[in-house]
């Protein structure tokens, strides 16, 4: 909905097409902060399956947070490989571990789709909408879901 | 600059009062002198002018009482005895209430107003004029106030005005039109200007003024209310008010004006000679409320010269009361900012030590050298940085004084503070934290410890209690302490009722020192009845979580008959801390070092088995409790008697020891704390995470929770069950 509204005004966004567990998702350029190289992260005890830990970014202890585990998909088992996308939501650095980064792609906000019902409660509530893309499905993530604030967490 | 206007004049508010606070604390010492009382005169007035300017009326009404039976102290007209200074005290309280309510929003209690304002007025002089009081000020240039507790009292007196501003008068941003206005808001004016002295243009000098005007003004409102208007110019214009009236009440006026505006001498009669016959006057509701007003002396001969401006007027009371110490005002965000840089270059500073360890040349002495003196710097700036966050622990326990006096008055016991080591030095944020745990401590002080005067002088004990307030810096800690000459604790009554409220099995067996602690438990409050006081509901336990909080433990001692002694040990900064880098479970990991007593390596020997699961640690003939860390953590599933190499031996706020039990030790250093507010929710065992040299995040524990946590103890284990069930 959000996205259509703002439509109005730009003609294309650019989103960032990644994977988690072989299925393709994607996130607005703008929202993304940076894009680093997996490196192992701090364990936090007690910490809940889909966070991975915590990392040390310039300085700034932000938390990892596994997207896979997060759609309740399998966990991922990270390596070298992976990369870990920071975003900033609430105002507050996030990383979230992904596959790998496919590319960046041109969405025609008229393109996207609403996303259809499905039987998975969670994973609809991440998925803001979806896309085509050479004959892909692509998902928009829909960040504010995926990552509660901190003081929600706190609770 | 951030902030408005409000918000400086709202600082500045702060510091005044605390000026004022200072003041009142010296003369109550017995230190009348007339600086002194100037000083807590300037306070009051500066306070009570930059309330005008906001129309923060009940303020400026409260304060200029209170300013006026200052006024009377300060020309000697009243004796400053035992009980004009409790009412002073009192009416300084009250004023920094109805600072902190115009601020935050929010009533003052009206009833106390009342009672205060009337209680100040039984001070002012009876011969003084009375008359209504009324916002001046720039907030009256805007606002017509209505006056309409003044019927008809007084015939219709017409004033002529020369008014002739100083230069200084349109640096200041002062407009005449304003005052004007204002002046026309009292009656019929008519303003004509005085042109004469205007030069030729050849002559004009650049920022000079050169017109005054003469004002006629008709009006009912007595004197003072025109003086009112002309406050805010005092010392920046030449004014000259004057009757049709006799000409002796004239040369009264303009000698009392002169006082008033810092003209004539400061020793000069400063009444105005208006009696007027109306009662005194009810006190309505503000700003309609009906006031005394006398004409104040601003500022004694010796401070003309920082009257010139308003600038250097507030300059020069706050010089007096701080000391001369220059001081500048920066945000704290910029310190803040800096704190976390020189974090950050203490961090760089280990990652590069390794990175040179690390080097395969040759010769590295060289840079190591050089790398000692950039740590020493590094050191240096932190230091340089935290002393710029530490402030005086004074301003805190000044409060602290009203705290006391407002229970002593409220329980009708007689309690005195006696504060120690006001210089002493505390992170800001801590200072800001300890002021709810403190009141909380020193209410209960005065409401439980001290007993009634009755009882203290069946006891042989001085009618008035004593309180000491202390602060010292111990061992890289502070330490705060609140010692009473009270009862101290009843052991028997607390017992009692934690057995009552099911905070602890009917039967269980406490020493001494657990009974004590069970004051901080959720839920306790030993006050049968919740008193207005203490005892909301809340007890002890809220004064634990704040010093938890802030890294800190608080601990009771008591000896039955001779008082209790609350003690709050705090880290120095919330910055920075020594730690010891241990390793558990392949995660490195910090343990603070104030909490350990020792470390030992341990053997198979000194371990020993208790029941089923449970282990004890022979140190030295004495069996102590072994924690796996790692379990605790949930770092190791299963947990197997694999052998944890080194002991942490910690002793926990009640004076429990424990021992930790973790894979190696390898460091001790000094580690920048990062706060996991805001990063994940509450995490148990963990206090907090820092930055290794490696660049990787280690988390700091918390010794004290993990062996809550792992304690089998039903009564401590109260408080853990509690905060689990909160954070799951």
């Amino acid at each position: 909905m959000q996205l259509q509204a703002e439509a109005k005004h730009v003609d294309h966004s650019e989103f960032v097409s990644f994977t988690v567990a072989s299925q393709a998702f994607c996130l607005k350029i703008t929202q993304i902060r940076e894009i680093r190289r997996w490196q192992p992260v701090t364990v936090l005890p007690h910490a809940p399956a889909d966070v991975l830990g915590v990392m040390n970014l310039r300085g700034a202890v932000i938390p990892i947070y596994d997207l896979s585990a997060r759609f309740g998909l399998e966990q991922t088992d990270a390596s070298e490989r992976n990369v870990v996308i920071v975003v900033s939501v609430h105002d507050k650095p996030v990383g979230l571990l992904a596959e790998s980064v496919s590319e960046i792609i041109s969405i025609d906000p008229d393109d996207i789709q609403e996303t259809p019902q499905v039987d998975s409660r969670n994973t609809m509530d991440f998925i803001q909408g979806i896309i085509s893309q050479n004959d892909e499905m692509v998902r928009i993530i829909n960040l504010d879901a995926v990552i509660s604030s901190p003081e929600q967490v706190a609770q | 600059m951030t902030g408005s206007i409000m918000d400086t004049f709202f600082e500045e508010c702060e510091e005044l009062l605390e000026a004022m606070d200072a003041g009142l604390a010296a003369i109550e010492e017995g230190d009348q002198d007339a600086e002194t009382v100037n000083a807590v005169f300037r306070a009051v007035h500066s306070i009570k002018g930059g309330a005008g300017a906001f129309g923060l009326d009940e303020l400026v009404a409260f304060a200029h009482n209170f300013e006026t039976v200052f006024d009377d102290v300060r020309s000697n007209k009243l004796e400053l005895d035992e009980k004009l200074i409790q009412l002073l005290f009192r009416a300084s309280d009250h004023l920094s209430d109805l600072v902190t309510c115009a601020r935050d929003g929010g009533q003052v209690d009206s009833a106390h107003h009342d009672v205060l304002i009337k209680a100040l007025a039984e001070y002012i002089d009876e011969d003084e004029e009375e008359l209504v009081f009324e916002p001046m000020g720039v907030g009256a240039a805007f606002e017509p106030a209505a006056l309409p507790l003044l019927d008809a009292v007084e015939e219709e007196v017409t004033y002529d005005i020369r008014f002739h501003p100083l230069k200084e008068m349109y640096a200041t941003g002062n407009e005449p039109y304003f005052l004007f206005q204002a002046l026309s808001d009292l009656g019929e004016l008519s303003v004509s200007l005085d042109e004469n002295e205007l030069p030729g243009f050849d002559a004009m000098e650049d920022g000079e003024n050169y017109l005054s005007w003469e004002l006629s003004l008709t009006t009912l409102k007595p004197r003072s209310s025109i003086e009112a208007v002309f406050e805010f110019v005092e010392g920046l214009c030449e004014l000259s008010i004057t009757t049709d009236g006799d000409a002796e009440a004239e040369v009264d006026a303009l000698a009392a004006l002169n006082a008033a505006f810092g003209v004539g001498s400061a020793e000069e009669e400063n009444v105005v000679d208006v009696p007027l016959d109306q009662p005194a006057p009810e006190p309505v509701e503000a700003p309609a409320l009906a006031e005394v007003e006398t004409v104040e002396v601003p500022e004694v001969k010796s401070d003309q010269a920082a009257e010139n401006t308003p600038v250097a007027k507030k300059d020069a009371a706050k010089a007096k009361s701080a000391g001369p110490k220059p001081t500048l005002r920066v945000e704290l965000d910029r310190v803040d900012k800096l704190i976390n840089a020189v974090g950050e270059l203490i961090i760089n500073h280990s990652m590069l030590a390794q990175q040179i360890a690390n080097l395969d040349a040759s010769d590295t002495r060289d840079v190591e050298t050089e790398l000692e003196g950039f740590k020493t710097l590094a050191r240096d700036i932190q230091e340089g940085v935290m002393a710029i966050r530490a402030q005086p622990v004074k301003p805190l326990f000044q409060r602290m004084a009203r705290i006391v006096r407002e229970a002593s008055a409220a329980t009708g016991k007689s309690a005195k503070l006696v504060t120690v080591g006001e210089a002493t030095e505390v992170d800001k944020t801590v200072i800001e934290r300890l002021a709810d745990p403190l009141t909380h401590i020193l209410r209960n002080a005065v409401d439980h410890g001290i007993e009634t005067p009755e009882d203290r002088a069946a006891t042989g004990k001085d009618k008035a209690g004593e309180i000491h307030l202390t602060a010292a810096h111990r061992s890289g800690s502070v330490c705060i302490e609140v010692k009473d000459d009270g009862a101290g604790l009843n052991r028997k009554k607390i017992r009692q009722i934690a057995i009552d409220k099911g905070l602890i099995p009917e039967n269980a067996e406490l020493n001494d020192n657990e009974i004590d602690n069970l004051l901080f438990l959720p839920g306790f409050s030993t006050a049968s009845e919740i008193s207005n006081l203490s005892g909301r509901g809340v007890g002890m336990d809220v004064v634990k979580n704040a010093v938890t909080k802030l890294g800190g433990r608080v601990n009771i001692a008591s000896t039955p008959g001779r008082g209790s002694t609350f003690s709050i040990i705090l880290p120095l900064t919330l910055a920075v801390m020594d730690g010891m880098v241990v390793s558990v479970a392949g995660h490195t990991m910090v343990v603070p070092i104030t909490a350990i007593v020792e470390t030992m390596r341990g053997n198979d020997d000194m371990i020993n088995n208790l029941g089923a699961d449970g282990t004890l640690l022979s140190i030295r003939g004495s069996f102590v409790p072994i924690c796996d860390v790692a379990s605790s953590l949930g770092l190791r599933g299963d947990t197997t008697n694999e052998p944890a190499g080194v002991y942490l031996l910690v002793e926990t706020e009640n004076g429990d020891r424990c021992a930790l039990a973790v894979d190696d030790i390898h460091d001790q250093r000094q580690v920048v704390i990062k706060s996991l507010d805001g990063v994940c929710g509450n995490v148990p065992g963990v206090s907090a995470a820092t930055i290794l040299g490696d660049g990787k995040i280690a988390m700091i524990l918390d010794p004290e929770s993990i062996v809550t946590a792992s304690s089998s103890a039903a009564v401590f284990d109260t408080d853990r069950r509690m905060s689990n069930a909160i954070a799951s």
